[in-house]
């Protein structure tokens, strides 16, 4: 058995008398990627958080790269090799596109209190950084401000920033949201191609894009998880078919 | 650089720079020493201005407190002098750590918080401090403490009003250079990202809090420094110095000029200085005795600034290069 890369282990968050995580137990192995659907409001997004280190879970622990990382703070867990996109489009609007991947690149190339030399000038990060966009198929807009570029592009670049560290595993919230469905396809096709050498959580209400990539599925309704299995097990999951599945259908 | 004389800021700059370099023999030559000591202050002001808009400007940061930084590095040269160290090169040291030391007090505590909070707790920091000075019997409590000026082993006589202001116009240079390194360092974009968006800057991997204690402390020993020159203008200190309404005034200078721009918090501090020096006679003009509510045509200048030029006197001189 594959050490998994990421696993919770009875993760419970409460806010006031709502349990947002009930008890939650998933984990995503090297290579493969596990999408993680369930209606609005039903924890998605704060199971997210307790991932990222935005949010302290109330109970339980989250495991990565072998270690605890319950108690880390965000930065230093980015630091071990976890990033993540977020479900709202998250770019530094007023710099540009080889900025932004280039601060993302500099986040990993040591500390960053150095005053005096011009970091525009450094070949290193600029390198790497146009590197990243070029993976993207962002190669002809580094110059362009992220404010500049489509809602589609800036979902692009969020990618290129979330890899710039090389991370082992990519939290995806939402990837597809508000995209038109050229540039759902295109992202599915960005996506299948980097999962080789990670591990993705995707977060996803596209169905057509999570069956499409999607090695494992799990299902998370009220907090709880309640299926987890390959998508031709979730189809035919019945408390899944009612309970999420079902209402899209009727 | 000849490239850049071309461009409306760049002109602007280099005149400006040559005019406030030649200053003091101008001042001789017309016989106006009095606009000498206008300029001395605007210098003074410039560099606590640049200072502050480090946090402010570069940071997004609405530090409230700044003139504490002021106020605490005069009075580290007033103390030192009233207890018998004139010596400048230690003078000057202690004070600027003083304030450094200070922000990052400061800065640990209210970094925490964000938005009003932070206001409310940089400002209530100062205030603290204002009135520790005015309880201060020793050193003059309220009325302030009359000090001799710093002394450098003979090397240059602060007395001189030429020389003091060349000294401080070389250190306004020195923070301008330091500035325009620091605003496209890594560590400037680190700041610039975590204004622009801290929750990324998190997911990248910066730990923000600690970039923006550093920035928030290298921004005091500036405004520290400003601080000693302040006392040294006019061998006085005073808790007025540090009194919210100079923080405010400091951050009016920095938004007028033009927050996050190089030579903007300089503009904001000429723009400041000239109209309250050019607003109160014009005022006394019409009416006698007006010229004490210049602030009366200020204020609605600063509203239609606000209004019509968001990035303030620097935007007027065209746009800017992005990043």
């Amino acid at each position: 058995m594959v050490e998994p890369l990421l696993s919770t282990h009875g993760l419970i968050k409460r806010f006031g008398g709502l349990l947002a995580t009930d008890n939650v137990s998933i984990e995503v192995r090297p290579g493969e990627i596990h999408a993680l659907i369930g209606p609005n409001g039903a924890g998605k997004t704060t199971l997210v958080a307790q991932l990222t280190g935005m949010l302290a879970p109330d109970s339980g622990t989250i495991h990565f790269a072998g270690r605890d990382v319950t108690r880390l703070p965000t930065h230093a867990r980015v630091r071990l090799g976890l990033a993540r996109s977020f479900q709202i489009t998250s770019v530094l609007r007023e710099f540009t596109a080889l900025d932004n991947v280039a601060l993302a690149v500099q986040a990993h190339r040591g500390h960053s209190f150095r005053f005096l030399a011009d970091a525009r000038a450094d070949r290193g990060l600029r390198d790497a950084a146009r590197q990243g966009l070029e993976a993207v198929g962002l190669g002809g807009r580094a110059d362009t401000l992220a404010s500049a570029l489509s809602h589609g592009e800036q979902r692009q670049l969020e990618i290129a920033m979330a890899l710039a560290g090389d991370p082992r595993l990519l939290l995806l919230d939402e990837p597809m949201a508000g995209m038109g469905a050229e540039e759902s396809q295109r992202m599915v096709e960005l996506l299948r191609g980097l999962k080789a050498k990670r591990g993705m959580l995707l977060i996803e209400h596209d169905m057509d894009a999570v069956f499409a990539l999607a090695d494992r599925i799990t299902v998370l309704v009220y907090g709880r998880a309640i299926a987890t299995g390959t998508p031709a097990e979730i189809r035919a999951h019945p408390e899944v078919r009612q309970a999420y599945l079902g209402e899209e259908a009727a | 650089m000849t490239g850049a004389l071309r461009t409306p800021r760049g002109l602007t700059t280099a005149l400006l720079l040559v005019l406030f370099a030649a200053l003091p023999l101008l001042t001789q030559a017309f016989d106006q020493r009095y606009l000498l000591s206008i300029g001395t202050r605007i210098v003074i002001w410039s560099i606590a201005a640049v200072s502050l808009n480090m946090i402010l400007g570069y940071g997004g940061l609405v530090s409230f407190g700044h003139a504490a930084f002021f106020g605490i590095g005069g009075y580290a040269v007033g103390i030192l002098s009233a207890s018998g160290v004139p010596d400048g090169w230690v003078q000057w040291p202690v004070a600027i750590l003083a304030a450094a030391a200070w922000a990052a007090l400061i800065g640990a505590l209210s970094l925490r918080t964000r938005g009003v909070y932070f206001i409310m707790i940089t400002l209530a920091f100062a205030q603290l401090v204002y009135y520790v000075a005015a309880s201060l019997e020793v050193y003059g409590g309220d009325d302030g403490l009359n000090i001799g000026r710093s002394r450098f082993s003979g090397l240059i006589d602060l007395r001189d009003k030429a020389s003091f202001y060349w000294l401080c116009f070389a250190l306004l240079v020195a923070t301008l250079w330091f500035c325009s390194r620091f605003a496209v360092s890594r560590f400037g974009f680190v700041l610039r990202g975590a204004r622009s968006n801290d929750q990324r800057m998190t997911a990248l991997g910066f730990p923000v809090f600690q970039y923006r204690l550093a920035a928030l402390v290298i921004s005091g020993a500036f405004g520290g420094l400003a601080g000693v020159l302040l006392a040294n203008e006019g061998a006085y200190v005073s808790p007025a110095m540090m009194s919210w309404v100079k923080s405010g005034d400091l951050i009016v200078i920095v938004v007028l000029g033009g927050m996050g721009t190089l030579f903007g918090p300089v503009y904001g501090a000429i723009a400041f200085f000239v109209l309250e020096e050019s607003l109160k006679p014009l005022m006394d003009l019409v009416h006698k005795g007006w010229g004490e509510y210049w602030q009366i045509v200020f204020g609605p200048m600063l509203v239609l600034v606000a209004l019509y030029a968001k990035g303030g006197i620097d935007s007027l001189l065209g746009r800017r290069r992005h990043g």
